[in-house]
This record gives C-alpha cells, sequence and structure tokens, in this order.
C-alpha cells in the first residue's frame, strides 16, 4: 500500500514538475507574445537592429573613408556633400560616425556582457548563500571597489600593450561591482519571501529554486540597470581610449567624438549633436526594449 | 547688494537645514537661482580694477614656491611677484635692466662679473638685503641633497659643475665671493653672452636665510618655509594667502626697493588647468588674464580682431624625435623623407591657428640674432625619392611606424594629421600610439619608441639652449643619434669664439648637422597665446613670455569694456 | 543590527589591509617614478630625492614603514607638493567635496525618486514617459557635457549664474550640484521606478488596495519602503563615490576637491598621495556599503529577522 502511494506520490510530483518545466518555456513564450504587443519596445528593438545592421555594413555603405582628410575644407556645417558636416580635419562626420558605431555598439553590448555575468553569478551567490561566502565575496566587492582605477589602468596598458579585448576586460572589471550589490540584495530580500519558502517546504531543490523563482524575480532590476550600463561603458570607453588604452586615433568612437564636440561646442556645434543625438537614440531604444522586456519576463505581472 | 546673508550658502546651519527637509532644500536652491538671477553683479574684473587687484589665470597649483626646488611655469609666474634676482629683464627687448644690482662691471675677458647691489635693497620682513645672501643662497641651490632640478644654470660660473657633482667640495673655490657687504663677484669659465639673463631665472635667486634655517635644514626639501605667513622675500609683492587649490594672493611689499613704483596692489593667481574653464572664467569678467586659450577658440578671437587676444612669438620649438635605433629608421635618407613632407603651414593654419611659425630649424630664428640657415622644406617629390634610394620605392616594404605623443588634444590633432600626410605622399603606414604622461617619458627616456612627439621651451635666449640638448650624452637627447663632430662644436669651438658673429657660424654650422641627419624633425615655433583684459596696462609680450608684475597697472576704459568682450 | 555592523567593521580591517598592499604594488610597479620630468633629470637629483623619501631602501621596507605611520594616522609627505603632507591635502579637499556630494545626492533623490515613483504609478503612460525619457536624457548627458553646457547657457549667454568658483561668490554651487547630481538622478529614477513596480504587483500590496487605503497611503508608507530597496544598494557606493570627488566636475568649476587631487596624484606618480587618498576612499567605501546595507535591512522586514537570527 505504502509502496503504491509512495509511487503515485511519486508521479504526481513528477506530473507536477513537468507542468512546471511547460510553464518555465511558456514564461518566455508570453513574454515574446507580450513583448509583441508593445510597440515602443518594438520601435526600440528596431532602431537597435538598424544601428547594428548599418553597423556591420558601414565599410561598404559609408559616403567616405574614415581618415580621409582635407585640411583645406577644415571643419563645415551640414552640407549636400557631407550631410553631417566635417570636422577640423575635414572627415566626413557621417562616416566618422558610422564607424564609431562599430566600437561604440561593440564595446558596449560585450563588456556589459561580462560586467552582467560576473556581476549576476557573484551577487546571486552571494546573497543565496549568505553567511561567511557572502561576508567574504562582498568584501572582495569593496575591495575592488577602492583600488585606484587609474594606476591600474595604465599598468594593464603597460603590462599587456594595447588590445581592444583590454577594453573589455578594464571595463568589465569596474562595472560588474554595482551590478553584483543590486543582484545580492535582491536575491537576499527574496530569499525571505512567502513563496520562495513556500518552494522550500515543497521540497524543490535549491538549483530548482535558484532557476524557476530568483531569477526569474530579479530579472527587472537587473535589466534595467544593465540599460544603464551600456551607456555609460561606452562612455567609459571614452575616457579610457583617451587615456592610451582601447582605440587610437585615426579610429573613433561615439564617445571620443562626443568628448571633441565638447571642446568645440560653440564654435561647430555639429560636432557635438550628431554624435550626442545618436548616442541618445540608442540609449532611448535600449531603455524601451529594456522596458518592455522588463514588463513581459515579470512573472506576476504574467498572471494577469 | 551682492553679499547679502541668505545668498551665502556654506555654513553649518544651512547643512543641516538642507540635510533635515530636502523639499525645502529644493525650494531653497531655486530661490536662489532666482536671487542671483536678478542683479548681473559686478565681477572679478570690475571691482578689481577699482581695488587694483589684478585676477589671474596660473594653470596649475604650484607645486613649490621655493626658486631652488620649483619647476614650471605657473611657480615662475608666482615667484617673480614674490622675488628678485641681481639683474631683471626689459619686458619689451629682453635686455638686463637693474634690479637687485644697481649696476655691474663686466672685465676684459668677459669672464669676471662685479655686481654693485642697492643699499635700500630689503626683505620682505625688513632685514637688509647684501651680497652674502647670495653667496649662502647659491651655496644652497648647489646642495645635491635638495634636488634643484635647474642646477645647470649655475654651471657657466668657475667650478660650480665641479661642486655640484662632488669634485670639489669646498665652496669656496666655486667663483662667487661677496667682496664687501654691497659687492659681489662672479667668475665665469668662459666668456658667456647669456649670464646676465640667467640671473633673472629663479633659481639664481636669492633666499632668505633665517627663515629657511628656521623651519629645517638649508638643504632640507619641503619645509613649510615657503607657506604664507612664513616666507621671506625680496620682491615687489609678498605672499599674504596660499590656499590649495584654490588661490594664491600676494600683496605689495612695501620694503621693495622700488615701492613706490609698484601700481597693483594685489594679485590673486587661480589655479586653472582646463582651458575651456578658463577661457570662460575670462569671458565672463573672473579673470584679467589667461594663459591659455583653446585653439579653436583662438580663431574665433581672431576673426573678431578681439584685443583681449595677445599672440607673440615663444621661445620654444615643437618637434618629433626620430629614434635612430629602430632599423627602418636608421638610415637618414628616411628621415629627412620624413621631415620634408610635413606640410608645416596646413598645420599652423589649419590645426594650430595660433600663429605658430613653420619651424625648419630648432632653434627659433631670432634667438639672440641667430638666424639659421636651412634647406629643409616641404618637398614631397624630393622625398619620394630619397624613400626610393633608401630601399622603399613608394613606401613598398617601409613597416608600420608608430608615431608616440603623450595624452593631449592638440599632440592628438597634430600626430592625425602628420600620420595622414606622411601616408599620402610617402605611402607609408603610420599608427598613432598616445600615453600618459609619465609613461610617455619613461619609453622616451629609455628609446623606447619609434617617432615620439616632444617639445622645448628655451630657459635663456641663446641658440646654446636648443642646440646642447642633442650633444651624445645630453639626458634630453634621447633619440640615439651621436655625432662627435657637433658635440666638439657646441662644447669646444662656441664657447671660446672670439666674437658675437663667430659664434652663431659654429652654432650654425652644428644645426646644419643636425637638420642633415635629422634625428629630429622641427614642426613649429611656440607662440604665446594670452587673453589679456583691456583694462590691464603695461602688459608687454616677449619672447620668454614673462610679463612684468612691476609694471602693469590697472584702469578701466571709460566705456568699461572690462564688463565684456 | 548592531552586532551586524560591529561585524562589519572588524571584517573592515583586513580588507582595509589588502587595499593598502595592492595598492602599493600597483603604485610602484607602475612606469615611470615620481620625479621623473620633461627636461631630463640628472642622475645626482634623483638619488637625492629617493634618498629624502625612502625610496632608496628595499620595497618591503618601504612597506613596512609606511604601514606603521599608517597606524598612527601619518599618511606622509606629498611628493609633488613639496612641503605638504598628504594629511593636510585631504583636508584641504574635504570641505569643498563633501559639500558638492551633499548637494549633488539631493538633487539626485529629489529628483531621482519623484521621477521614478510618479512613473510607476502609472506604468506605460505619459507620467512614465516623460519622466523615464527625461531619466534617460541625464544618462546620455555625462557630466562633462552637461557642466559646460550649463555654464555657456546660464553663465555666459544669460550671466544668471557665476560660470565657476565655490563659496566665492553667490549662486556658484547651484550648476555643480546640478551637474553632479543629473547622472546619478537618472540612475535613482530607473531604479526606482524598477524597484516601485516589483513592488506594487506584490501581493500584499494587492490586498492592502482591495482593503480600500488610499493611493497615496500605499505608494508612500507600503510600497516605497521595499521599492526603494535597489535604490539603497545604489546609493552606498554612489555616496562613496561623490565623496572620492568628481574630478571632471570640480574641473569645469574650479572646485577645490579631493577628485583633482586623486587624479593628479595618478598622473604625478605621487606614492604617497595616491596610497592616503585610497585608503580615505576604501574606508568610506566600506562605511557606505554597511550604512546603505543597515538601511536596506531596516526598509525589509525579512532581512531585518534575517540579519537577527545569523547574528
Amino acid at each position: 500500500m505504502n509502496q503504491i502511494k509512495a509511487s503515485e506520490q511519486k508521479k504526481e510530483q513528477k506530473q507536477q514538475q513537468e507542468q512546471k518545466q511547460e510553464q518555465g518555456t511558456s514564461l518566455w513564450k508570453d513574454a515574446w507574445i507580450k513583448l509583441s504587443k508593445n510597440y515602443l519596445a518594438l520601435f526600440g528593438l528596431g532602431i537597435l537592429a538598424l544601428l547594428c545592421i548599418i553597423s556591420i555594413l558601414t565599410p561598404w555603405i559609408a559616403p567616405y573613408g574614415y581618415e580621409e582628410q582635407d585640411l583645406i575644407l577644415g571643419a563645415t556645417a551640414p552640407s549636400i556633400e557631407h550631410w553631417l558636416g566635417t570636422d577640423i580635419f575635414g572627415r566626413d562626420m557621417l562616416t566618422r560616425i558610422m564607424y564609431g558605431g562599430r566600437v561604440s555598439l561593440t564595446v558596449g553590448f560585450i563588456a556589459t556582457a561580462v560586467a552582467l555575468i560576473i556581476g549576476v553569478l557573484w551577487g546571486a551567490i552571494a546573497g543565496f548563500v549568505g553567511g561567511r561566502v557572502d561576508a567574504v565575496m562582498m568584501r572582495i566587492v569593496d575591495i575592488m571597489y577602492a583600488l585606484p582605477f587609474m594606476i591600474f589602468i595604465v599598468l594593464l596598458m603597460v603590462v599587456f600593450g594595447r588590445n581592444i579585448l583590454l577594453l573589455f576586460l578594464a571595463i568589465g572589471a569596474v562595472e560588474w561591482l554595482t551590478m553584483a550589490r543590486i543582484v545580492r540584495s535582491q536575491v537576499m530580500s527574496l530569499r525571505k519571501q512567502e513563496f520562495v519558502e513556500a518552494a522550500h517546504s515543497l521540497g524543490l531543490s535549491q538549483w530548482t529554486i535558484i532557476r524557476r523563482h530568483i531569477i526569474p524575480n530579479t530579472l527587472g532590476p537587473v535589466i534595467v540597470y544593465t540599460t544603464l550600463t551600456i551607456p555609460s561603458v561606452m562612455l567609459l570607453e571614452a575616457f579610457l581610449s583617451f587615456l592610451g588604452l582601447g582605440i587610437q586615433p585615426p579610429q573613433s568612437s561615439w564617445g571620443l567624438l562626443i568628448n571633441y564636440g565638447v571642446e568645440t561646442m560653440e564654435e561647430y556645434p555639429w560636432l557635438l549633436i550628431f554624435p550626442g543625438v545618436t548616442l541618445s537614440l540608442t540609449l532611448f531604444a535600449l531603455n524601451f526594449l529594456g522596458d518592455g522586456l522588463r514588463d513581459a519576463l515579470d512573472p506576476r505581472t504574467s498572471k494577469d | 547688494m551682492r553679499h547679502s546673508p541668505a545668498t551665502t550658502a556654506p555654513n553649518p546651519a544651512t547643512h543641516s537645514y538642507l540635510r533635515s527637509n530636502p523639499v525645502k532644500a529644493l525650494a531653497t536652491l531655486l530661490l536662489l537661482t532666482l536671487l542671483t538671477s536678478c542683479g548681473g553683479g559686478e565681477n572679478n574684473v570690475s571691482t578689481g580694477n577699482r581695488s587694483g587687484t589684478l585676477h589671474w589665470g596660473n594653470g596649475t597649483e604650484p607645486q613649490s614656491l621655493d626658486p631652488h626646488i620649483a619647476t614650471g611655469v605657473p611657480e615662475h609666474k608666482i615667484i617673480v611677484a614674490l622675488m628678485e634676482g641681481l639683474v631683471l629683464k626689459d619686458s619689451k627687448t629682453l635686455e638686463p635692466r637693474p634690479g637687485v644690482a644697481s649696476s655691474w662691471d663686466i672685465s676684459e675677458d668677459g669672464r669676471v662679473y662685479t655686481f654693485y647691489l642697492r643699499n635700500n635693497a630689503r626683505w620682505s620682513n625688513g632685514d637688509p638685503h647684501n651680497a652674502h645672501d647670495y653667496v649662502w643662497s647659491w651655496w644652497r641651490a648647489l646642495q645635491p641633497a635638495l634636488g634643484n632640478l635647474y642646477a645647470y644654470m649655475y654651471f657657466p660660473i668657475a667650478n660650480a659643475k665641479e661642486y655640484y657633482e662632488g669634485d670639489i667640495s669646498d665652496f669656496e673655490q666655486v667663483g662667487v665671493k661677496a667682496l664687501d657687504d654691497l659687492t659681489l663677484q662672479v667668475t665665469l669659465n668662459n666668456p658667456t653672452p647669456y649670464f646676465l639673463q640667467l640671473l633673472d631665472h629663479y633659481s639664481l635667486y636669492p633666499v632668505h636665510r633665517a627663515t629657511i634655517e628656521k623651519f629645517g635644514d638649508a638643504d632640507q626639501r619641503g619645509t613649510r618655509w615657503t607657506y604664507e605667513g612664513n616666507i621671506v622675500g625680496n620682491g615687489p609683492f609678498q605672499l599674504s594667502e596660499w590656499k590649495i587649490n584654490r588661490r594664491v594672493v600676494v600683496e605689495r611689499n612695501p620694503h621693495y626697493w622700488d615701492a613706490d613704483s609698484i601700481k597693483l596692489n594685489k594679485i590673486i593667481f587661480y589655479p586653472i588647468e582646463n582651458a575651456v574653464t578658463v577661457e570662460r572664467m575670462f569671458r565672463a569678467g573672473q579673470l584679467h588674464y589667461s594663459g591659455t586659450v583653446p585653439a579653436d577658440k583662438i580663431a574665433t578671437y581672431r576673426e573678431r580682431n578681439d584685443p583681449a587676444l595677445h599672440i607673440a612669438p615663444y621661445l620654444g620649438v615643437y618637434f618629433y624625435r626620430i629614434n635612430t635605433r629602430v632599423p627602418q629608421l636608421q638610415d637618414k635618407r628616411v628621415r629627412r623623407a620624413l621631415g620634408m613632407t610635413i606640410n608645416r603651414d596646413k598645420i599652423s593654419q589649419r590645426i594650430l591657428k595660433g600663429g605658430q611659425i613653420p619651424a625648419y630649424t630648432i632653434t627659433p630664428p631670432g634667438t639672440m640674432g641667430y638666424h639659421p640657415k636651412s634647406d629643409l622644406a616641404f618637398n614631397p617629390e624630393a622625398a619620394r625619392q630619397l624613400l626610393a634610394d633608401a630601399g622603399y620605392p613608394n613606401g613598398e616594404g617601409f613597416p608600420t611606424t608608430e608615431i608616440l605623443y603623450n595624452t593631449s588634444e592638440g599632440h592628438r590633432k597634430i600626430a592625425v594629421a602628420i600620420q595622414q600626410m606622411w601616408k599620402k605622399h610617402l605611402n607609408i603606414d603610420v599608427k598613432l600610439l598616445n600615453q600618459e604622461w609619465k609613461v610617455y617619458l619613461n619609453s622616451v627616456t629609455s628609446l623606447d619608441y619609434e617617432i615620439g612627439r616632444a617639445g622645448w621651451i628655451g630657459d635663456y635666449v641663446d641658440p646654446n639652449n636648443f642646440l646642447d640638448m642633442f650633444l651624445c650624452n645630453g639626458g634630453n637627447n634621447r633619440t640615439g643619434w651621436c655625432n662627435p663632430e657637433y658635440d666638439q662644436l657646441i662644447l669646444r669651438s662656441a664657447p671660446e669664439a672670439k666674437t658675437h658673429a663667430e659664434r652663431l657660424a659654429i652654432f650654425n654650422r652644428a644645426e646644419t648637422m643636425l637638420l642633415e641627419d635629422m634625428p629630429v624633425i622641427p614642426i613649429y615655433i611656440y607662440t604665446s597665446n594670452n587673453l589679456v583684459n583691456s583694462s590691464v596696462k603695461n602688459f608687454n609680450d616677449n619672447i620668454l613670455n614673462q610679463p612684468s608684475f612691476k609694471e602693469m597697472y590697472l584702469e578701466a576704459d571709460i566705456t568699461d569694456a572690462g564688463e565684456k568682450n | 543590527m548592531w552586532r551586524f555592523a560591529l561585524n562589519r567593521l572588524l571584517q573592515a580591517i583586513p580588507v582595509l589591509l589588502i587595499v593598502i598592499s595592492a595598492t602599493f604594488m600597483l603604485v610602484h610597479s607602475a612606469p615611470g617614478g615620481p620625479f621623473s620630468a620633461d627636461k631630463a633629470v640628472p642622475p645626482e637629483v634623483i638619488k637625492a630625492l629617493e634618498a629624502q623619501y625612502n625610496l632608496d631602501q628595499p620595497l618591503w621596507k618601504q612597506y613596512i614603514s609606511y604601514l606603521g605611520d599608517v597606524v598612527q594616522g601619518d599618511f606622509g609627505p606629498s611628493f609633488k607638493y613639496s612641503g605638504r603632507t598628504v594629511n593636510e591635502l585631504i583636508a584641504a579637499g574635504i570641505p569643498a567635496t563633501a559639500e558638492l556630494a551633499l548637494y549633488a545626492m539631493m538633487v539626485a533623490l529629489i529628483i531621482g525618486v519623484s521621477a521614478g515613483v510618479a512613473a510607476a504609478m502609472r506604468p506605460n503612460t505619459l507620467q512614465d514617459y516623460v519622466p523615464m525619457s527625461a531619466a534617460m536624457l541625464g544618462i546620455c548627458m555625462p557630466s562633462f557635457l552637461l557642466g559646460p553646457l550649463l555654464v555657456l547657457i546660464f553663465g555666459i549667454y544669460l550671466e544668471w549664474l557665476p560660470v565657476s568658483g565655490w563659496g566665492d561668490m553667490p549662486g556658484d554651487k547651484i550648476m555643480p550640484s546640478i551637474t553632479l547630481g543629473t547622472g546619478y538622478a537618472a540612475y535613482i529614477a530607473r531604479l526606482s521606478r524598477g524597484g516601485m513596480l516589483e513592488v506594487l504587483s506584490q501581493d500584499y500590496i494587492r490586498t492592502a488596495r482591495a482593503k480600500g487605503l488610499s493611493e497615496p497611503l500605499i505608494i508612500f508608507k507600503h510600497a516605497m519602503r521595499g521599492g526603494l530597496i535597489p535604490v539603497v544598494a545604489f546609493l552606498g557606493p554612489a555616496f562613496a563615490g561623490l565623496l572620492g570627488g568628481s574630478f571632471v566636475v570640480e574641473t569645469i568649476f574650479q572646485i577645490p576637491g579631493l577628485g583633482r587631487f586623486y587624479v593628479q596624484a595618478a598622473f604625478n606618480r605621487d606614492y604617497t598621495m595616491i596610497l592616503g587618498m585610497t585608503i580615505f576612499f576604501a574606508t568610506l567605501i566600506i562605511l557606505f556599503n554597511l550604512l546603505s546595507d543597515m538601511l536596506a535591512i531596516w526598509l525589509d522586514p525579512k532581512l531585518r529577522q534575517q540579519a537577527r537570527g545569523n547574528n
């Protein structure tokens, strides 16, 4: 009898789990359906896709070479030949912005991804395991925060030479810290909430709880913070390039173009406005997409 | 009413108030905005004009005000207000003028100088100031422990170098003697035409012994003797305030021998590093003077013919060093080809925009009447031929070469332009590499670079100051280039020259040698770009960019042009 | 709670020790010494200078003697500013930096939280889009862009506010505070919107709504407590960062704060200054992270129980 009961119970549990699994996959499907109804998010996605496509195709479709100078021409306002004007070297701004996008988008996405992966894992583990592990992990974060960043960069540059990979590393190394803190605080607060405790009492494994309850519920803040990290990463890249780590002229990036544009904003405003607008447009797109994703992935709103 | 108590925020009461109620605090902030927006108010320039206070934009926070330790232009500006040497320079022609010494004799052979000091020279605390002060001060300046970077300025004096390097331990043997309280005799190694100029360099200024010894040992660095309230000088002004990263204030020194002729009551030096900020402060009337102008702003000022912009030749040269040990750069034909394909006119007109003079020699032309001949010119045709002769026809096979520059907007622009010029005229690939200042210095001094940006500002007006850089073991050579014949000319022939013309001819021969081998590519001669408010009178431009505070005075124009540009 | 704080403070000792050691190593292995200069420095001078600052001794000896000084609260002399001690320089920079940090944080919190909460109350409406787009613009507007732009508009064209300075002229603190605060405001707005949305969809809020509690009461009494937890986690490092000084804003507005010292020290290889600033900064980070964790516990009743249980 008991055996039968036990096996039945097991069966039930299995069924339950399968059901949940289904629910899990449908979470993503659900999210996609909801996202496709969110026109702003779709618009953001469209803009981002367009920018990425332009960046990829830039070498073939750019109107000029990015290093082609015309010193006699110098800085000119937008015209028919140069839609977005030229910089003080007489280089076409449209071309420069297109090439800059290649650098900025790559750095923005990859470095953020690095920060995201390290930060989320670190914060989630610290928050979930808690206790001594948490203390040690978070103290390491404190230490990393405190180290003098500039010296660190200079050393990286000297020890490893100049390398675009280093740029990702350096940026990733600073950006994950705040992410880790945010995820940790979120996880810690989730850990003690009713539905997680309920899951515990149901006897679900730690991993299942993490996967099914903790991760989806931290996604919101993580997505929000990620959309915040991408722009700051792009600007950090400009600073590092300025210090000599990262890209070297005549190559450029949006951050660098804005940097240069600020210096001459009274004389040649178009050198600031166009890269600025491009960067802003990207960030708005990211923001809309991020919000859409957040809403779509929210497990609670899915019940409505 | 500008200074009503309601509008001054920084007091503890406001702090706690703000903390306690953020909403009210925001309202206060907004209110403040509105309050201050009402009155246009008076700016520093107009208040300064009335009170005789000069507001001076001064680059960076001074590292030291000890004339035997300090280096750098901002420090120099403050020190010349606080101290004075035996001899001054005319602010227009730079000819020697009497300073603490009212007159001097030079012996027939040009080696012995006798200075007659004023009997009314005083330190700013009223102490008498005499010839013994110089002997002691110069002794101090030559103590190795002090770490005086300008010790070499003393080396024309007999045995000074030997004493400094420890070959002689007895200072008595160094060529400086106080014959009596008011007579100082200086003996030189060789006749040195620029020696009188050196006396106006702050490294040869006298310092007040009692003050220094009160705060530490004579050869001790970093004592507190230069702090406000401690420092004693002998110049037209005295230090009254030194707030770190905020301002340095000097006021008239009543004990100065020529105090009656000083018209300024006060000078406030502001350490402002950012060129954009300083220009805006100037435009808003917060400063009478700014020593830096962003390049693109220069063009704007010039287009307007704005009298505030002072452009004058400056005794300095911007050049590229070539590491002659790099394989592809060992051949002097390659180096010449590189030098001949830089279009200096374009760089000066389209990028620098501040009236910089294209340079075809390392020594700025006109230095002490020196007009070096140069066969260097912009000539892409001939350059391509040279490069082909060196084995790189049409640039083929020429390895990618790097231009190193230290992180700065100005250097970047020039490098970007030159990179493109070499690509266009020689068809060679050049990469740019910028390094942070100290890393760059490290790379250049250890010859770990290929082509490197460099600049040199003269300490005194003489070709020697530029040409002795490239002696075989010169610390500033940094190119690996060495020509014993060149050394011979600079070290032996020039000092022994009988006449000024002969001396210059020797320099010209040396310079020709240098340009033929081209371990360095001259690019442009600096100009000083200053913004000077129209109320500042007697601001004279000169090639050392050293206007005299002693002569300056403030007088607002009737139309009150000081308000706006 | 207090045991928790004490525990964390004890943990700070090894953290600081590691920070000091790592920075000491970093600084001393960075290329270019404190005394290299454009014009070649004679070897005699370098030697004399190194002897004066004990740099001629083996590294471990320097390290030990430095640690000894630090324990006594002495950060040593600055290499660059001859005659100044690091303590003196840091003390000179603190007032302006602290004041600026306070104002900037106020600007950030007021703008950020109100925008974020307002947006979360009516998600996907105009009340959401407008403040959030403004927040996004705030992030796009790095201080090196916003500062000069504000100066140009309010300082040069309109002549409403002084273009620079700190406490020299009335109103000169407004633009720097706004410039520095805006970037943080944008972050706070985004984080608080996200946090609030999270909380507003939770059961206890639904219960409260079902009970017929008034909307403001729900928002301010119940939702904001939990909804601002992500903001609080962000505040700790943000405030510590602000107190470390902002190089860009201090440079643009000519403010005598710590940020300029820190950056200049790194560029100048002013070893003692870098180390001193790092220790100061690390202490701030530890303290403010602790404070923000304590605040998070206080805001979140469940964490409060846990803290009580664990420690």
